[in-house]
């Protein structure tokens, strides 16, 4: 589904990506885990194109889409919840939506509509309020809900957990699973909360400093005791 | 009270010209944060465009006055339009990651380069046109004092309603306008979500160049003499009129608008017509200093 070989990408002159091979299989929720800084978001956003990659290929469904625009990247089943969640602050939470739907079919919206709000019944309530006066926990539905509009086949999500209460956290990484499990979306998941990230994923690797030094089945991952050390508190995150 | 009238209808009528051409400014900087100082150019070269298919209709190719006027209608506001686009792709947008000070010193330049075209090609003395549409209607008459509201003020006024109805609708209702707002609030997530921002950006100076258009055709028409610099003092009262509504807000440069038409019209009548400009834009100040946002600006109310 994507598969990621050698890519470096940066900032300017920083780089931040030193070579970094990761596949991601159908149907799969893969949890990539690391520290601050390590470079989690930048591998995110360059699948995106966005910095653009200086080396290596970015494989979607096959196809090579490296060096490819953003918005031609994002019309080929791929979608993105981003660092922050980016919410369209001044844009209802329906509008949001629309937003979301703008690379799919017209045809699909009411349906696909439907389906979202069904998933988060939250937002179903707020579809005249401004995005922007959500709480946090709304605007991460909100933002995973728009990225789910376009129908993608592959789900990137970068650390939706962030900030939020571990009741609401919960909530959302079952309703990950849920569209896993129902809609067959394969996810690509950030987390710093590597505890339920890697209970929720089938497989993970770890990040340290733009590079790549573990990886393997979630069980795996969550056993090993370098990781249990590092960065998982010793307890459960 | 009817000479109150009167300079109602004058000042509605300048404002609303004022209004179409602070649309362009605030649309923008909205997405772009960046001051398109060429703007005002745009609206004096939409003026000349406009005299000059109108000439060449009505005396080469002899068509009736209503024909001509559409035809243009359609020239000045689709070369305009063109022009915005062009002068985006050329001048804007290879600076579009360089210091934000780079593509405003060159809007000054293309603003320059423009005026002093026009100034060359038409000549620098004023370029007549003679009434093309006269008369009007009289609201009131009152022995001593006549109020009239001219064809020319309604054509205004109703071409000004007509069109910030039909930018409200795109704006507010369809996707391109929703595209739009995206990008003017998260570029990069917008592009996220499949937009083309290049796109929006372009499009964005298309509409703003086209309203500033109409509005050089209007001021044509309504004042009947027009030169190379015109574009200049207008376009610094529809940036005022922006900022005084609140820069990036799409109807606080409406209300900019009408307000800067108002003020200039009223202080002439009943103050003195030498320092109209003056209190314009004192008023500027003075708003500014107790509201900086502008009267409809908005400090964002934004989570995280
Ligand atoms: N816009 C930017 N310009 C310059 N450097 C950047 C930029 N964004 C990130 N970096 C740098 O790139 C490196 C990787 O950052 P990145 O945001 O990808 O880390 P991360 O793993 O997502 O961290 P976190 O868990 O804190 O979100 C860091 O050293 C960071 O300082
Ligand atoms: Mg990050």
């Amino acid at each position: 589904m994507l598969r990621i070989e050698g890519l470096q990408s940066g900032y300017g002159r920083i780089q931040a990506l030193h070579g970094i091979d990761i596949a991601v299989t159908e149907g799969e929720i893969v949890a990539l885990v690391g520290a601050n800084g390590a470079g989690k978001t930048t591998l995110l956003m360059t699948i995106c194109g966005n910095p653009r990659a200086s080396a290596g290929k970015v494989w979607l469904a096959g196809e090579d889409i490296t060096g490819l625009p953003t918005h031609h990247i994002m019309r080929r089943g791929l979608a993105h919840s981003p660092e922050g969640r980016r919410i369209f602050p001044r844009m209802s939470v329906l509008e949001n939506l629309q937003m979301g739907a703008a690379r799919g079919d017209p045809a699909h919206f009411a349906q696909d509509l439907e389906r979202v709000l069904d998933l988060f019944p939250r937002l179903k309530e707020r579809l005249a309020q401004r995005g922007g006066t959500l709480s946090g926990g709304e605007q991460q539905m909100l933002a995973i809900g728009r990225a789910l509009m376009s129908r993608p086949k592959i789900l990137l999500l970068d650390e939706p957990s962030l900030g939020l209460a571990p009741l609401v956290v919960r909530q959302i990484f079952e309703i990950v699973a849920e569209i896993n499990r129902e809609q067959g979306v394969t996810v690509f998941l950030v987390e710093q909360n590597a505890f339920h990230a890697l209970k929720l994923a089938h497989r993970g690797y770890v990040m340290v400093n733009g590079k790549v030094t573990m990886s393997g089945s979630g069980a795996e991952l969550l056993a090993n005791e370098e990781i249990r050390a590092h960065y998982l508190g010793g307890g459960h995150g | 009270m009817e000479y109150f009238l009167q300079q109602l209808i004058n000042g509605l009528t300048l404002g609303a010209i004022y209004g179409l051409v602070a649309l362009g400014y605030t649309m923008v900087y909205g997405v772009l944060g960046m001051i398109n100082f060429a703007h005002g150019t745009i609206y004096m070269v939409g003026a000349f465009i406009s005299l000059i298919t109108f000439l060449v209709a009505t005396t080469v190719l002899g068509t009736s006055v209503p024909l001509a006027l559409v035809l243009t209608l359609f020239a000045a506001m689709g070369l305009t339009a063109l022009w915005g686009w062009t002068a985006e792709r050329v001048a804007y947008r290879p600076l579009r990651s360089a210091p934000r000070l780079a593509p405003l010193i060159s809007a000054i330049g293309v603003s320059i380069m423009l005026q002093n075209f026009v100034a060359q090609a038409q000549g620098a003395r004023a370029k007549p046109l003679p009434p093309v549409i006269k008369g009007g209607v009289t609201l009131m008459d009152s022995g001593d004092f006549v109020v009239s509201l001219s064809w020319m003020q309604i054509i205004i006024m109703a071409m000004t309603l007509a069109l910030m109805a039909v930018f409200t609708w795109v704006i507010t209702r369809t996707a391109l306008g929703r595209a739009q707002r995206a990008c003017e609030q998260d570029m990069k997530m917008a592009s996220l979500l499949g937009i083309d921002v290049d796109r929006v950006i372009s499009t964005t100076f298309v509409i703003g160049a086209g309203l500033a258009g109409v509005a050089g055709m209007m001021v044509t028409l309504y004042y009947g003499v027009i030169d190379f610099y015109i574009g200049f003092l207008a376009g610094i009262k529809a940036f005022t009129a922006a900022v005084l509504g609140g820069i990036g807000s799409l109807p606080g440069a409406m209300l900019g608008g009408l307000l800067i038409g108002l003020i200039e019209a009223f202080w002439s009548a009943y103050f003195s017509i030498e320092y109209k400009d003056v209190a314009t834009f004192s008023i500027l100040v003075a708003v500014l200093v107790f509201r900086p946002t502008g009267l409809l600006g908005q400090p964002d109310v934004e989570k995280i």
